[in-house]
């Protein structure tokens, strides 16, 4: 008997795949957005010079589309995922404990971060991406100040607080999404996947810790 | 056994009619029970006192009572066949809990593990993955000589790994997406890493997924509590196994 399409998409080794296939892209998106956020030490000009190319560039709507895509896909199919399993035990447990030799804080708390970061990445287009508009004019051209609204809106410390607190979650996600997606799409060795499981932790760190540092960084050097 | 030896335990137990009844937790006390005792010869002296009382006795299922055939279970304190690493509750002695402890027994909870009664859980899912595909039907010819089709040892270590897997179904039980993954993957795996089983392995994949899916398990999210709870240590490596059997089965249309 062959599965059909229809079966494999809705099979709960697809549905999975899907998941960690879309969090590894979107990680790879947190990269590049990380390294493009470490202008903001280089200065103003790079800055807005680099935020520009990359608005202005007509390729960026595909770029965005495709970026909306993995969002909605990866939440989409975490969703429904997370409903169905909820489903697959109707009646809980008097008493449930962990053994400590498998489930970290990390791997069950996966939907909670997920929704974490959904609330931020609203909050964080709309202060930002859709956030107030400066103009500043290099070599003739116009363009959105966009250092000038990243110092404002990083001077008050809740904002800050907001934005770490955000980051700490993405790291814990991170932390177990990273391997994770590796296991759903089929790999495993025994030395190599510890070693996998150690590097994502070390990839929530330098992700996680990126993005926070650049707030505090904005925070403490702008008052001045 | 001396007298001072012998535990006295409070006992929190799910009672359940039939599979439509409403259950709930009842609380039994149990005296004279041996530190030397497994759980379920505990079981059988609190049911002992429960008929002397003309009380009905709480139903479990067990066999071997030896850690070999898989038909015990149930939830003690919250985990899977107890606090014992790979230990099933058939084996798992009264000495590993204290005189006077209050013990939580519950039945393995799943959409596809409906109580039967008491802490009786029907498992006949399982059979039916077994049946979807848990087999070889390709004519493998008689009997070879011992040596004629060589398996590396590494190969032969991973499938015997798998191959321990008995069934009882603490992987579900223990998974908080009552999944069935580590099971359905240490069947898959113990034939496709045989020559015999490899020419039907990913079909085996396909078909055994596609059915435990339709029973109502969950999806796996790679928590691990199923490895970390399986009686036989059985390692989610399976899972990846069957995962990349599963993915590259359904795309090459078997
Ligand atoms: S009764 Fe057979 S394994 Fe426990």
């Amino acid at each position: 008997m062959s599965s059909t399409l229809a079966v494999t998409l809705k099979s709960s080794v697809v549905k999975k795949q899907l998941v960690g296939v879309t969090g590894l892209l979107l990680c790879g998106f947190l990269v590049t957005h990380l390294a493009g956020n470490f202008l903001l030490l280089v200065g103003p000009e790079a800055f807005n010079k680099y935020g520009h190319a990359l608005t202005s560039n007509p390729l960026i709507y595909v770029a965005e589309a495709g970026l909306l895509a993995l969002f909605l896909g990866h939440m989409g199919m975490a969703i429904r995922v997370t409903l169905q399993n909820k489903s697959a035990r109707p009646e809980g447990y008097y008493m449930k404990t962990r053994t400590g030799r498998g489930s970290t804080f990390a791997s069950s708390s996966m939907p909670y971060t997920g929704i974490i970061l959904l609330a931020f990445v609203i909050f964080h287009l709309q202060g930002i991406k859709f956030g107030e508009v400066y103009n500043v004019t290099y070599d003739g051209v116009v363009m959105r100040d966009l250092y000038r609204l990243t110092f404002e809106k990083f001077s008050t410390l809740p904002y800050v607080g907001f934005y770490v607190l955000s980051m700490f979650a993405m790291a814990v996600h991170l932390s177990h999404g990273f391997w994770s997606a590796f296991q759903s799409v089929g790999f495993f060795h025994t030395r190599y996947t510890p070693a996998l499981r150690k590097s994502a932790i070390a990839f929530a760190l330098v992700v996680g810790g990126g993005f926070s540092f650049l707030p505090i960084y904005c925070f403490l050097t702008g008052a001045n | 056994m001396s007298e001072s030896n012998s535990m006295n335990l409070k006992l929190k137990i799910w009672r359940q009619l039939n599979s439509n009844a409403k259950g709930k937790m009842v609380d039994y006390q149990v005296s004279g029970v041996s530190p030397d005792m497994s759980f379920l010869e505990m079981l059988d002296v609190l049911n002992d006192q429960l008929i002397t009382k003309g009380e009905d006795p709480v139903v479990f299922d067990h066999d071997c009572r030896e850690g070999i055939c898989g038909m015990c279970s149930l939830m003690i304190n919250g985990q899977a066949h107890g606090p014992e690493e790979r230990t099933t509750t058939c084996q798992l002695h009264m000495r590993k809990f204290k005189d006077g402890d209050t013990i939580i027994v519950e039945p393995w909870r799943a959409k596809a593990f409906p109580v039967l009664k008491d802490l009786m859980v029907d498992r006949s899912a399982f059979d039916d993955i077994i049946q979807a595909g848990g087999f070889i039907s390709v004519n493998t010819g008689n009997a070879p000589d011992a040596n004629a089709i060589p398996i590396s040892k590494e190969n032969a270590d991973f499938a015997m790994d798998a191959a321990a897997c008995i069934g009882c179904g603490a992987c579900v039980a223990s998974c908080k997406n009552a999944s069935a993954m580590l099971f359905v993957s240490a069947k898959v795996s113990q034939f496709s890493l045989l020559p015999q089983g490899e020419v039907e392995s990913k079909e085996r994949a396909v078909n055994m997924v596609n059915k435990m899916d339709s029973l109502g398990f969950g999806n796996c999210t790679n928590e691990a509590e199923c490895e970390a709870s399986c009686p036989k240590g059985i390692s989610i490596s399976n899972i990846a196994r069957m995962n990349r059997e599963y993915t590259s089965g359904a795309v090459t249309g078997k």
